[in-house]
């Protein structure tokens, strides 16, 4: 919890984006304009992917390079169970047999825990490291499951893999824009009270103070290798759920989720909202989607005024969007 | 004689050619104060950085309640009770005093994987967290950034913070540096009270400080303990008055 100014005008802000995503699409519904529905879930998927890698990165101080490689897996997990699902094939039939899902919460489920399992390994190597080798570390673990998917032909291979008909949640039509956008969006503010909570709790202070001073966490008697573990974990997770929408919602996966630029996208739209911000991935994800759509009609090197953007937050708004908008961070 | 706390024997640390720690050997003993002291670069704080370990010592023993520590990491060390302030203040910086202060109450409670529950409404954090700041005279400054302390608060807040792990032993590296003449004068009175609740392994350049607290003194020198005794036997200690005293002592 902060007390003190920041702190309500930080959640007001944070609040005010929240309605402006929800309203955004309402109206594009109520207007017939289908294409604006599908941006505002664009952005709430990238933001739930943000508010992952905001845990690890942001909370952590963990800059991992390499967060594609959960989003890119969640996204597999979504494409590979509802192909299943629809060819009647079954994923494995030892122990058991899995014929895959074409159920929105059990692929949830799945992309949770599979991205979560990754990141096990994959951060119990990449933390022996810190600084730049752990973000090359990261990165390369990424690279290594982007080849793998590319060279797998199984499914799809470099082509990617189509979802068909898009995955089923209970008493909704999915194929409805305005009902893939609420879930999505449901998602999303069930993330953020997940990372609020987290960030106000013990875990939560081990974490931070580890980003701060990791001496310091050690000298009081907690290592900083778990806690950082079991915060990847849980980044990756998120992020991973978020790769399982962002397939559902394109009704299409490929190895471009689990790419580098991927990583990279993510880490821009932490640091564009606000790096260790709560709102700050949803002000991220916001702006970037926007540019994207509004400039990228404009001229092809929309990302050119991006990185201009990109430029002038970190050299002159350490805090991003939300520390322009709501000031210094105040722990209480 | 009690039964030492802490004992080191033969403790050897090299850093290519300087041989930081060349076989050091003391002990702490229940209710006291064991003071460090020595020039420059005698290894003072290597060899309590070997002691809390964020430094791995070459070899010899270091043995704490009869355990052999030596081969755990830092943060198992703390969580056996070896309680340890930094020469450099060592904060994190953007958490309030308190904040640093609970997070050592946080780890002394045991588990740091708990998700659910706000640390800015847990009594049982924040009340003994405020306790240790009560003591070291902090109290009015909870709320404020480690960062935005004066250099004497961040020396305070040191302290505060090795009080709420409720140590064994505490190792205090210097904790008078760059305090004012009242400020160390009322620090010293506080670890003189301080000693009751865990013996003190003292690192210090303050002499008069030293004097007025240390049970036995340690003189280190290029990485050798060259004298040990009491205040008295370290005073007159003909090879101590010639290499760290000088004539003034």
């Amino acid at each position: 919890m902060r007390d003190g100014v920041g702190m309500t005008r930080e959640t007001l802000v944070g609040f005010v984006l929240a309605a402006l995503l929800l309203a955004f699409p309402l109206v594009a519904s109520a207007m017939d304009e289908p294409f604006y529905i599908t941006l505002a879930t664009r952005m709430a998927v990238l933001a739930l992917a943000a508010v992952g890698l905001n845990l690890a990165l942001g909370l952590g101080g963990l800059i991992s390079f390499g967060h594609a490689a959960f989003f890119g897996i969640g996204g597999y997990v979504a494409g590979i169970f509802a192909a299943h699902a629809f060819n009647q094939e079954p994923i494995f039939s030892a122990p058991f047999e899995f014929m895959g899902s074409d159920r929105m919460p059990m692929i949830w489920l799945a992309a949770l825990l599979i991205s979560a399992l990754a990141a096990l390994p994959i951060g119990a190597i990449s933390l022996r490291t810190s600084g730049v080798y752990f973000i090359m570390i990261t990165l390369a673990f990424a690279q290594m499951i982007y080849y793998f998917a590319m060279s797998w032909p199984a499914y799809g291979g470099e082509d990617g893999l189509s979802i068909l008909a898009r995955n089923a949640f209970p008493g909704l039509n999915t194929a409805n824009p305005l009902s893939l956008f609420l879930v999505c969006y449901g998602l999303l503010l069930v993330a953020l009270l997940v990372f609020a909570t987290v960030r106000n709790s013990r875990f939560g202070a081990a974490l931070q103070a580890g980003r701060q001073n990791e001496t310091r966490l050690a000298a009081v008697g907690i290592a900083p290798f778990s806690v950082r573990l079991v915060a990847f974990a849980i980044s990756a997770a998120i992020t991973g759920l978020a790769g399982a929408l962002y397939a559902d919602l394109n009704r299409f996966v490929s190895p471009s989720m689990l790419s580098w630029q991927m990583s990279g996208e993510l880490i821009v739209l932490v640091i564009l909202g606000g790096t260790g911000r709560l709102f700050g991935p949803l002000a991220g994800a916001m702006l970037f989607v926007l540019f994207e759509s509004a400039l990228g009609g404009l001229t092809e090197r929309w990302q050119f005024f991006l990185g201009l953007i990109l430029l002038g937050v970190v050299l002159f708004a350490r805090g991003g969007l939300m520390g322009i908008v709501a000031g210094k961070v105040r722990h209480g | 004689m009690a039964e030492a706390v802490l004992s080191i024997r033969d403790l050897r640390k090299t850093f290519g050619a300087l041989k930081a720690t060349d076989g050091v050997s003391l002990d702490l003993r229940p209710g006291e104060i064991h003071a460090l002291i020595g020039p420059n670069g005698a290894g003072k704080s290597t060899l309590i950085h070997q002691i809390a370990g964020s430094i791995r010592h070459d070899s010899g023993n270091i043995h704490f309640f009869g355990h052999d520590v030596g081969t755990l990491g830092m943060a198992e060390r703390a969580r056996r009770g070896l309680g340890r302030s930094f020469q450099i203040s060592s904060l994190a910086p953007e958490f309030s005093a308190l904040r640093n202060v609970m997070l050592a109450v946080q780890a002394r409670q045991g588990s740091s994987f708990r998700f659910l529950k706000p640390v800015m409404s847990d009594r049982s954090l924040i009340e003994p967290a405020m306790a240790a700041l009560e003591r070291t005279g902090l109290a009015d400054r909870a709320r404020v950034p480690a960062a935005e302390l004066s250099h004497g608060e961040r020396r305070q807040l040191e302290i505060a913070i090795a009080l709420a792990l409720g140590p064994k032993a505490f190792l205090l590296d210097e904790p008078m540096a760059g305090m004012g003449p009242e400020g160390s004068r009322s620090l010293t009175a506080f670890l003189d009270s301080l000693r009751q609740e865990a013996p003190i392994l003292l690192v210090e350049h303050d002499m008069d400080a030293v004097f007025a607290l240390a049970d036995r003194i340690s003189v280190l020198v290029y990485g050798r303990i060259i004298a040990s005794g009491t205040v008295d036997e370290i005073r007159s200690h003909p090879e101590v008055r010639r290499a760290y005293l000088g004539e003034a002592a």
